[in-house]
């Protein structure tokens, strides 16, 4: 079974934390990423993700699958929304399980910082003003010479 | 002459206007499948661009074949 799940409806961590128990687990870390209503000084009033699915749970599958190689770890899970969140909703969960705790918190933090970088998720931010943006797209003119970088 | 289906997300879904097409194409890897869209569509600057074919990440260098599915994908921001 796949470590890592898309989920396009809103979910509690409690419906996934039965997923990393475990009899010699000693300690469970999680994390939960939530939508503020904030970003670069700028309002923001809802934001929408997007996944490209079918390569996000291969790619989330191998951040999780890293983290269980790499740490003294017993179980550990992520599930990721999409589609239309609000202000306060929960946008990401990890939950790790391990022995000791060290080990714990050190895998969540792993699972968290590879999903932000390397699954294909995207964010768009609908802004107070009206305006929208995807995050980390919007390249400055000054940034970036025109058209496209590849390849 | 090969057919690839490309699919679109996020900032290049909005900007080519659909999900998701098919084309005929003389590009032998999917940089040169890039730079033909790219003719076609002039994509907005949005940083670094990955791609995937077949639903696996591949170099620009990759070939593409009849039937491939190809993916380009802008910067991310899950979490």
């Amino acid at each position: 079974m796949s470590h890592f799940a898309f989920s396009r409806d809103p979910f509690t961590p409690e419906r996934y934390r039965a997923l990393v128990a475990d009899p010699v687990a000693g300690g469970y870390a999680s994390f939960e990423g939530w939508v503020r209503n904030h970003n670069d000084g700028r309002g923001v009033v809802r934001l929408e993700y997007e996944g490209y699915e079918a390569l996000g749970v291969k790619e989330g599958d191998r951040v999780v699958a890293e983290a269980l190689a790499r740490f003294p770890i017993a179980r550990a899970h992520c599930v990721h929304r999409l589609g239309l969140l609000e202000i306060g909703d929960l946008a990401v969960w990890v939950g790790v399980t391990a022995a000791h705790r060290d080990a714990a918190f050190a895998a969540c933090r792993y699972i968290i910082d590879e999903v932000k970088t390397r699954v294909p998720i995207w964010k768009k931010e609908h802004y107070a003003d009206g305006d929208s943006g995807w995050i980390n797209c919007e390249v400055r003119s000054a940034d970036a010479p025109a058209g496209s970088v590849p390849p | 002459m090969a057919v690839i289906r490309i699919e679109y997300f996020a900032v290049l879904r909005e900007h080519v206007g659909r999900a998701a097409e098919e084309i005929r194409t003389t590009a032998t890897t999917v940089g040169e499948l890039y730079a033909e869209l790219d003719r076609r569509y002039a994509f907005p600057a949005v940083g670094r661009v990955k791609v995937a074919v077949n639903d696996e990440f591949r170099e620009w260098n990759a070939p593409v074949r009849d039937g491939d599915l190809v993916v380009f994908i802008p910067p991310v921001a899950g979490g």
